[in-house]
């Protein structure tokens, strides 16, 4: 009797597992005509505002896309879908709910998380299932440093993001009669992933050049003062000034530059956008410049949108309460059409093939080219530095696709 | 690190800006110390959460922005209602906790703090604000020294309110009720004072002055739902160093630990302007330690 008891709950345990085992391949990716995506993005948490945002980009690709007509494959048509999860913008929650993507909803393909510390966590569980991945909001250069094959990303990685003011300042240093080699970098970073990336670029290109750093301070998480980083600035007198601390970063050195009379001929500081520096401090946050993935501004085109002027507009007649569109909706887009163009390329559903197909993509969207390297970070698009002239976010740089000049020396008050 | 040194000694000028950078956000500090000193020293509750109601009384200021009023004006909503929210809090929960062990009450604030630092995240989302007071900023010795108006002002105010809190605990019957039951709770009692509402007023005191503080903080710093913590422990630091009940202590401490900041983000990094706190805190303690293992006498 005794014996029976134990063994029932084992038959059953194991009946369980075996119908899961079943259960998976039947739920799967491609059902009828719907191919089915699978992302964990934060709704709630430190993240939410932009993990909205990313969302609110992938499913405006996903309609859009379908109402052209979904995805042809074996010359049948197939519209996209997309499962989301809130990983509450804790990294280890994403990687829990892609194990259930995978292993429970039988997704194969995802689209990434917001953020590079949710994708870190992300890309291990992805290798392990052999599962390709294409994110748009993870853009920390260690991402693509460990040899992930099936993760790709559709963005300019971190360290790219203050290296070009750089070449800028140098440029402006040899117009004014003086050496690249000549021009002081005072810079402030704060100490996460993202900010030390971004600070990685810098340095190298900066010893590249010769420049000299005379300032390199970490900036705290919980920064809410830096007004002794910036007496220092005041005392040294670099030529250019960098700032990187997300949101609160941008807008502690806004306001307190301001407020310090900092008068450094260049500014660049991340985040400019998120910080909504422009609305907070009107006037005195002008002449700073910042870098941005996307602009709408931007001469790029593509199938699916049109251009990005098409797409900023179709964007804002979709969602309400955007005045601008953030480039973080821009790239999620543009993750969506590389599904696209990837299933279409391989004209299969097996994971394998696409993986090969994404990686060989090559195309020119609204969101700028996409080519991934072996790595599998986005090596066609260049990253634009914007400046704020009167309240507005011009591109300046690079020279190919700047719609207007560069002021300098900066001169806002 | 040495290289910095070097500047403030070749370049005198900038210790000033150091100097009155320290002074004018010690000011606001000691607000937040002071009130913490308060009911600390009357009920014995350690408030975890006094950070928190440092950065609630910021959104008043910043609410006050986006329907065009001056943040300045947000002093006087700020104050009435977070007396109102202290008391509140402390018939909701501090007197609950109130006759409890120490760590009971650790917890309960600590609570507290999460659940305010949740409740702004929802209500205002977790970017990061700031009050624009719009004022003047004036330069002296040639632009090397900036000194914002509103940072002369939020001085004042400081010391206003600081003088009226010491007037109102000296000349007032709630003032002396206070004082008479943070001497003696029992005694109060017997001598009719009704000690439940002298920990309700002291706790309601203590959070409108904390908002108070926040409305200055948001003109100056930026504000965000999560900010609470660090406000907290410098709040904490002041009154250990300077000891319960001691107002000029918890100014001088305060302005002391203001400037102390403002040196070391500027020699050695501003990774290391809050860690000073910290690091100012366990000196602090060790201090103590070391003061009171002189007096301590062993009983065999």
């Amino acid at each position: 009797m005794t014996r029976n008891v134990k063994k029932i709950p084992f038959a059953v345990l194991s009946l369980s597992a075996l119908a899961l085992a079943l259960a998976a391949p039947a739920n799967a990716k491609v059902e009828g005509d719907t191919i089915t995506l699978g992302s964990a993005i934060s709704f709630t948490g430190k993240y939410s505002t932009n993990g909205i945002h990313a969302k609110n980009g992938y499913d405006l690709a996903v309609k859009q896309i379908n109402a052209a007509g979904g995805v042809k494959v074996g010359g049948k048509s197939y519209k996209i879908k997309v499962v989301y999860y809130d990983d509450e913008s804790t990294p280890a929650r994403t990687g829990q709910l892609l194990e259930r993507l995978i292993n429970q909803d039988g997704i194969k393909y995802i689209l990434g998380p917001y953020s590079s510390a949710t994708t870190k966590a992300a890309a291990p569980i992805i290798e392990k299932y052999k599962i390709p991945m294409v994110e748009a909001e993870g853009a920390s250069r260690s991402l693509f440093t460990k040899g992930y094959k099936y993760l790709f990303a559709v963005l300019s990685t971190s360290e790219q993001y203050l290296a070009s003011t750089l070449e800028l300042a140098g440029e402006i240093a040899v117009k004014n009669g003086k050496k690249a080699s000549d021009v002081k970098i005072a810079m402030a970073f704060e100490g996460d992933p993202f900010s030390q990336d971004v600070r990685a670029g810098v340095v190298e290109d900066a010893k590249k050049r010769g420049m000299k750093i005379v300032i390199d301070d970490k900036l705290p998480r919980d920064l809410n003062d830096m007004a002794a980083t910036l007496t220092k600035t005041k005392a040294l007198r670099p030529d250019l000034l960098l700032v990187s601390g997300h949101s609160k970063g941008a807008v502690t050195a806004a306001r307190q530059i301001a407020e310090m009379k900092i008068n450094v001929p260049m500014i660049a500081m991340t985040h400019c956008e998120s910080g909504k520096i422009v609305t907070k401090f009107g006037a005195s946050a002008d002449d700073i410049l910042c870098p941005t993935q996307w602009a709408e501004t931007l001469s790029y085109k593509g199938d699916t949108f049109g251009t990005a002027a098409d797409f900023d507009k179709l964007f804002k007649a979709t969602y309400e309460g955007y005045k601008n569109v953030p480039y973080q909706s821009a790239q999620a887009a543009a993750a969506v059409i590389v599904w696209k163009t990837a299933f279409e390329k391989a004209q299969s559903f097996d994971t394998e093939k696409v993986r090969d197909a994404i990686s060989a993509v090559e195309i020119s969207t609204f969101y700028g080219n996409i080519k991934f390297s072996e790595a599998g970070n986005n090596i066609a698009k260049p990253m634009v530095l914007r400046q704020i002239q009167k309240g507005k976010y011009n591109v300046v740089a690079p020279a190919k696709w700047a719609s207007s000049s560069v002021n300098w020396p900066r001169t806002a008050k | 690190m040495w290289d910095n040194i070097m500047v403030l000694v070749a370049a005198p000028v900038f210790n000033i800006q150091l100097l009155l950078d320290g002074i004018f956000i010690g000011a606001i500090f000691a607000l937040a110390a002071y009130g913490l000193a308060l009911v600390w020293g009357v009920m014995n509750v350690k408030n975890l959460a006094q950070g928190e109601l440092v950065i609630m009384g910021g959104y008043f200021a910043y609410v006050a922005t986006l329907y065009g009023i001056h943040p300045l004006w947000a002093l006087i909503p700020a104050f009435f209602i977070m007396f109102g929210f202290g008391w509140v809090v402390y018939k909701l929960i501090i007197s609950k906790v109130i006759e409890r062990d120490l760590f009971t009450s650790l917890l309960a604030t600590f609570g507290l703090a999460l659940v305010i630092q949740q409740g702004l995240n929802l209500a205002f989302g977790p970017e990061v604000q700031t009050a624009n007071s719009g004022m003047a900023i004036r330069s002296i010795f040639d632009g090397l020294v900036t000194v914002a108006d509103i940072r002369i002002l939020s001085l004042i105010i400081c010391a206003i309110l600081a003088g009226a809190v010491v007037l109102f605990m000296k000349k007032s019957r709630m003032g002396q009720a206070i004082r008479a039951t943070s001497q003696d709770a029992r005694a109060a009692r017997v001598m009719g004072i009704n000690t439940e509402r002298v920990y309700a007023f002291t706790f309601a005191l203590n959070a409108a002055i904390c908002g108070a503080a926040g409305v200055l903080i948001s003109m100056i710093w930026v504000i965000q739902p999560f900010y609470g913590v660090p406000h907290s422990i410098r709040a904490f630091v002041v009154v250990t160093a300077a000891g319960l009940g001691n107002l000029p202590g918890v100014i001088i401490a305060a302005l002391g630990l203001g400037v102390a900041e403002q040196y070391s983000g500027f020699i050695l990094g501003a990774e290391f302007q809050q860690a000073t706190v910290v690091i100012l805190l366990i000196l602090v303690l060790m201090w103590r330690q070391f003061q009171m293992s002189k007096t301590r006498q062993v009983v065999q």
